[in-house]
């Protein structure tokens, strides 16, 4: 069962939407997400696949492609990054509110500026609150398995997706990586019979008509309501890929937590540098643990409390900077989340990894060394901080 | 904090264009091939021809956890003998390592610009080598071929085996260049200087 290969992570990404066989794709390339339309393009011209591809003039296009695709019946998929991300901002709260099940491949990269092409987490994490499903991979193995699960969330919820990936660090990176077979991927993913669509001459329907005051709210609480339950969704599907895959996915990753009296708090390819600092600090006797938000939206809230509220004290990792001038998006949900649990840790946060700036093991050693300090001390100091910024 | 040693870190050294970020992935592929773990990733920026550039890779028994770049690397493979001017080329090079360069130089002429690295430091004229087997200069074969015999890390006599069958799949409208690049390698392992 399922092949055995290497692959980068947008060569994982683009094989996924091959074996998936999606109806359109449109397309504008910006780095560091060029190569999955460019990979997937070759699919289309040698014919492995049949989606019509709509080569558009930006993103804005490539976006408003998947709209009318998704809005008429159809599986409608795109991929982007940074700015091109940044394009379709009006267009990405225009698929959510209008219940669209588009999936988009996110190669993370640094929102400008100063201009920039290389990772972190401004541009998806700017786009939060639009409305879309965010999951996030951290290594070509997850950002593939995460890809088939999308459809199965998105056509469910009737909510858009969101698989995101660290550019460059996995995204051009060759690793290992188990397949599944195309079958096993069919059978999984199903088949799209959407319940609404346009193009159904038995149902006629407007799809994103002016919402007038004494419906507006109905719908933007309709839409809350599908994020809150779309928790169920992906634990489902997470569950349900792990019966065939034997790669069981979940709203996040414990690592090292059962005994765990310090912990960090992070997303995407860090997570694994941060497993294997966790795994150095336990052999000298330091009860490091690790929590990985796989699924930012929709937020973790009661995980993340169950897993963290025993330590005695969390860093939680920004790769963002959200200026809101007391800390980053993850940092402001995880405290939130831990408001109500009965036992609560000291908290910190930490801004990291910007434009590309390398996160090491060193820099968890520092983080871990940090959070002993504060539990020591018992209580945080500055609980804004930025780590691996130079200083001279 | 090191890395757990088990697994083999190298770091390459080369100019755009001249297939340094080729090699490195070339190499993931075959040590892939001889069943281990792998990671080949280029270090990217604005990039031009001719310009420095870095590439890295990690293989190993077992998964890679960390994505960070390599700063403590057991090779350092050197595409281009003239960043040896401009790049501190063995910026935490591990002294049981090695060091392998591109250049018609002995070692220990080379050793004196490497600012008192104790390892060991080989010299395979890539060049020389790609000119007579391939008629060009593609330095990255011949400098692929020494990486493999200098650091052992993938079975000798596999990698050739596992090179040969993916030359034929790239190759495989160009069946003369094949045998080239075959021939690249093999004269690449065994001329190596190791001083």
């Amino acid at each position: 069962m399922g092949t055995n290969t290497r692959l980068s992570g947008n060569e994982a990404v683009a094989y996924a939407m091959k074996q998936i066989n999606p109806d359109v794709m449109g397309a504008f390339p910006i780095t560091p997400s060029t190569e999955i339309p460019q990979y997937f393009a070759s699919y289309i011209a040698n014919g492995e696949v049949d989606t019509e591809f709509v080569p558009v003039e930006s993103e804005h296009s490539a976006m408003s492609t998947c709209i009318g695709a998704s809005a008429a019946g159809a599986r409608a998929i795109t991929a982007t990054s940074s700015a091109g991300l940044a394009f379709m901002w009006e267009l990405l709260y225009v698929a959510a509110s209008s219940r669209l099940p588009i999936v988009m491949a996110v190669v993370n990269r640094a929102l400008t500026g100063p201009i920039n092409i290389n990772n972190d987490h401004s541009d998806s994490m700017g786009c939060r609150d639009t409305g879309w499903i965010q999951i996030y991979a951290e290594n070509n193995q997850e950002v593939y398995d995460n890809y088939l699960q999308a459809m199965p969330i998105a056509e469910h919820c009737r909510l858009p997706v969101m698989i995101c990936q660290d550019g460059f660090i996995t995204s051009h990176a060759l690793a290992n990586i188990q397949l599944l077979e195309d079958e096993e991927v069919r059978g999984f993913v199903g088949e799209y019979n959407p319940e609404h669509y346009l193009l159904n001459p038995q149902e006629p329907l407007a799809v994103g008509p002016y919402g007038v005051s004494p419906y507006y709210m109905e719908i933007k609480k309709a839409q809350a309501e599908a994020m809150k339950d779309a928790r169920e969704r992906i634990r489902q599907v997470g569950k349900d890929f792990g019966e065939l895959s034997g790669r069981f996915y979940d709203m996040i990753e414990e690592y090292r937590m059962e005994d765990a009296e310090f912990a960090v708090v992070v997303i995407g390819s860090s997570a694994g540098t941060g497993k294997a600092a966790v795994n150095m600090l336990r052999e000298r006797g330091v009860k490091a643990g690790l929590v990985k938000l796989r699924v930012f939206r929709p937020f973790p809230r009661e995980e993340l409390a169950a897993a963290l509220s025993g330590c005695r004290a969390v860093a939680v990792m920004d790769k963002a900077e959200g200026f809101s001038g007391c800390g980053g998006p993850v940092f402001a949900e995880t405290r939130s989340a831990l408001y109500d649990a009965e036992t609560r840790p000291l908290m910190v946060n930490y801004v990291y990894g910007l434009g590309g700036r390398d996160v090491t093991t060193d820099t968890f050693e520092t983080v871990f060394d940090a959070l002993q300090k504060i539990a020591e001390d018992g209580h945080v100091g500055e609980t804004y901080r930025h780590i691996g910024v130079r200083e001279e | 904090m090191e890395n757990e040693k088990k697994t083999v870190e190298i770091r390459w050294h080369g100019r755009g264009g001249q297939g340094a970020k080729t090699a490195c992935l070339l190499l993931a592929d075959a040590a892939f091939s001889s069943g281990k773990h792998v990671q080949g990733f280029p270090e990217y920026g604005p990039e031009r021809m001719g310009a420095p550039i870095t590439a890295y890779n990690r293989i190993s028994d077992t998964e890679n956890l960390v994505h960070s770049n390599i700063y403590h690397p057991d090779y350092v493979v050197v595409v281009d003998e003239t960043l040896l001017h401009s790049v501190d080329v063995t910026a935490g090079l591990s002294e049981d390592g090695a060091i392998i360069i591109n250049s018609t130089r002995e070692p220990e002429e080379l050793r004196k610009q490497l600012k008192g690295y104790k390892g060991k430091v080989c010299a395979v004229d890539a060049e020389k080598i790609s000119l007579e087997t391939l008629g060009k200069n593609f330095p990255n074969t011949p400098m692929l071929a020494a990486t493999v015999k200098v650091s052992d890390v993938i079975d000798n006599k596999k990698f050739l085996h596992d090179m040969e069958g993916s030359f034929r799949h790239k190759f495989a409208t160009k069946p003369n260049v094949i045998d080239g690049n075959m021939k690249a390698l093999r004269m690449s392992m065994e001329q190596v200087k190791v001083g």
